[in-house]
């Protein structure tokens, strides 16, 4: 009897080692699809080509692969939209931690929470059908697609994101700091700037970072409000194509494997990966870093 | 008497005040706006035959029937895949793993890691491995599977929050009983983390249900005149379906677009509300 249960319990303890390892296994498959078939891609194409050039033209004759068009559009998107996120994140945060009564509080959050939830394809309908309208209405020059209603609709989508790390941080900041500042006669204003902020700066500037490459994986919502044209410029009012944009837009026609095309969409996303990668690092290290302790 | 430098102080304290306010105003006015604008465009154009109905040429005739099977093949599919996968990685790393050992430290750091990969990259990854390698196509089966590990680290961080909560003499006491690991784990662990496991699921859930961009990697198509009855068949999901429609210049598409999103945040919400109450009922169990 006893022995049945310890077998019974090596098995279940060996089983669930496997379950974690998978999460093992995503990563090397990542790895190894996106770097193969990028690694074929450099094969034919120069990386100095890729890298430097600013025609993208991959489905047309003659073809081009610059992907600097592509990069500036994912740049600019993710620019425009922390103008958006990341003040009234920070802002939110502040006033949810400060001001708010706890019976405030309990109203707004689960907006916040709401707004984070709802799919980025109502975002897109949203920037398509409201902002660029309004947009145009203002500006008549305004293109049909444009960077300024993709970022405007991303912005609104991280927002909660940026709200709810900074304000975890803020929450954490002990009363007893608060206090010493209010019996110095701080005002309310004083000690969110002066000793709050301060003291979660690390967690700030992370959950900056996060909602920046957040951005720049966004795809929806660039899908159907930024356009689909690969063209270099710094205009926001204009329609352009991001990186995540462009591999959507192939894989809605047949691509066969292995040609140039299933290539370049790797090449791409490969891209795309070490860019979301490496700022996820950094938000982590810079969290690491400053850890703030009580 | 206050001094004009304290009185100075305090109004820009109401000011800044008045700033945060507006800000968070801001907010619930753009979803209001969004909610309000989606059910304009949308509301007159649902009905019974919107949802019974393929899709179609002609916005008129057209509907959801194999865009919303789609999505609920996929979605079950899915959480049979991720849910327990996510809640025994979590139970290895929180009951078993040795916290100090680097094996359990590497597990950690790629979760985290992976929670904050772009979701069209695990499109790629889908197209490559289960579409092509596996040889599954464009089917609801390599759907589901990228969907699963897409939020495996949500459902994995979740459920480990849940069941770090659960207070160590419980367990304590389970052991002084003389009653093994396992049978602890499933009779006092579980069902005191559950509700924290169920909500994190359900959130991770209702977020595949709104995904479209790793589905149109896998080459999920944008017209399914058929309503899937395998895992095997091609499929397309809703958000895919509204992504077709939106993207269309005609007006009428756009309206049952519309429609659409209604019908997928009806979805949603009924979700989030199932899992509130599910909590709230096991809560009260545990008191």
């Amino acid at each position: 009897m006893k022995k049945k249960i310890k077998k019974r319990e090596f098995i279940i303890e060996k089983s669930l080692v496997i379950f974690a390892s998978i999460t093992i296994l995503t990563t090397l498959a990542i790895i190894l699809t996106l770097f193969g078939e990028t690694f074929q891609f450099f094969k034919e194409i120069s990386i100095i080509d890729f890298l430097t050039g600013t025609k993208w033209a991959p489905t047309l004759s003659p073809q081009s692969f610059g992907v600097l068009p592509l990069l500036v559009g994912t740049i600019m998107i993710a620019i425009f939209s922390s103008i958006i996120s990341l003040p009234l994140g920070l802002g939110s945060a502040i006033y949810l931690s400060e001001y708010a009564k706890k019976r405030t509080r309990k109203i707004i959050k689960p907006i916040l929470e709401l707004l984070a939830g709802i799919p980025s394809i109502v975002y897109g309908f949203f920037a398509l059908t409201f902002i660029t309208p309004l947009i145009r209405q203002v500006l008549p020059q305004t293109q049909v697609f444009n960077v300024a209603s993709a970022s405007i609709a991303i912005g609104i989508m991280t927002l909660p994101m940026v709200a709810s790390l900074c304000e975890d941080a803020m929450m954490a900041v002990p009363n007893s700091v608060r206090n010493g500042a209010y019996a110095l006669g701080a005002t309310k204003m004083e000690v969110a700037l002066k000793i709050v902020v301060p003291s979660t700066s690390s967690s700030i500037a992370s959950a900056f970072v996060l909602a920046i490459s957040r951005a720049v994986g966004e795809t929806m919502i660039v899908a159907i409000a930024a356009g689909q044209s690969p063209v270099l410029t710094f205009n926001p009012l204009e329609s352009i194509q991001t990186m995540t944009g462009f591999m959507v837009n192939m894989s809605l026609g047949e691509i066969s494997q292995g040609s140039i095309e299933y290539k370049t969409v790797f090449a791409v996303g490969t891209m795309l990966f070490l860019m979301t990668l490496i700022m996820n690092l950094i938000a982590k290290g810079i969290l690491h870093r400053n850890k703030e302790r009580y | 008497m206050e001094s004009k430098l304290i009185k100075r102080r305090k109004i820009k304290n109401a000011l800044f005040q008045g700033a945060l306010m507006s800000i968070i105003i801001f907010s619930i006015i753009i979803l209001l706006l969004l909610l309000y604008q989606v059910f304009k465009v949308g509301f007159s154009h649902l009905s019974l035959s919107f949802i019974t109905s393929m899709p179609s040429r002609f916005a008129n005739q057209a509907g959801i029937a194999s865009a919303l099977a789609g999505s609920i093949w996929t979605i079950t599919l899915t959480i049979l895949f991720a849910v327990p996968l996510g809640v025994g990685t979590a139970i290895y790393l929180e009951e078993y793993a040795n916290q100090k050992s680097w094996f359990t430290k590497i597990i950690q750091v790629n979760i985290s890691n992976l929670a904050g990969v772009p979701s069209i990259v695990y499109g790629m990854l889908g197209l490559a491995v289960f579409v092509r390698f596996l040889n599954f196509q464009r089917s609801i089966l390599s759907g589901a599977l990228t969907l699963a590990l897409l939020i495996l680290p949500v459902i994995i961080v979740a459920s480990q929050e849940a069941l770090k909560s659960v207070p160590s003499t419980l367990k304590e006491g389970s052991y002084a009983l003389g009653v093994s690991k396992w049978q602890t784990i499933t009779g006092v662990v579980i069902p005191f983390s559950l509700p924290g496991i169920l909500t994190g699921s359900i959130l991770a859930v209702s977020r595949a249900m709104g995904e479209a961009a790793p589905l149109i990697m896998i080459g999920a198509a944008g017209y399914i005149g058929f309503m899937p009855r395998s895992p095997l068949d091609s499929f397309t999901v809703l958000p895919i379906q509204i992504f077709n429609w939106t993207s269309r210049p005609q007006a009428e598409f756009q309206n049952i677009a519309a429609a659409g999103i209604i019908v997928l945040l009806v979805l949603l919400l009924s979700m989030n509300a199932f899992a509130i109450i599910l909590r709230n009922k096991y809560q009260n169990r545990m008191d």
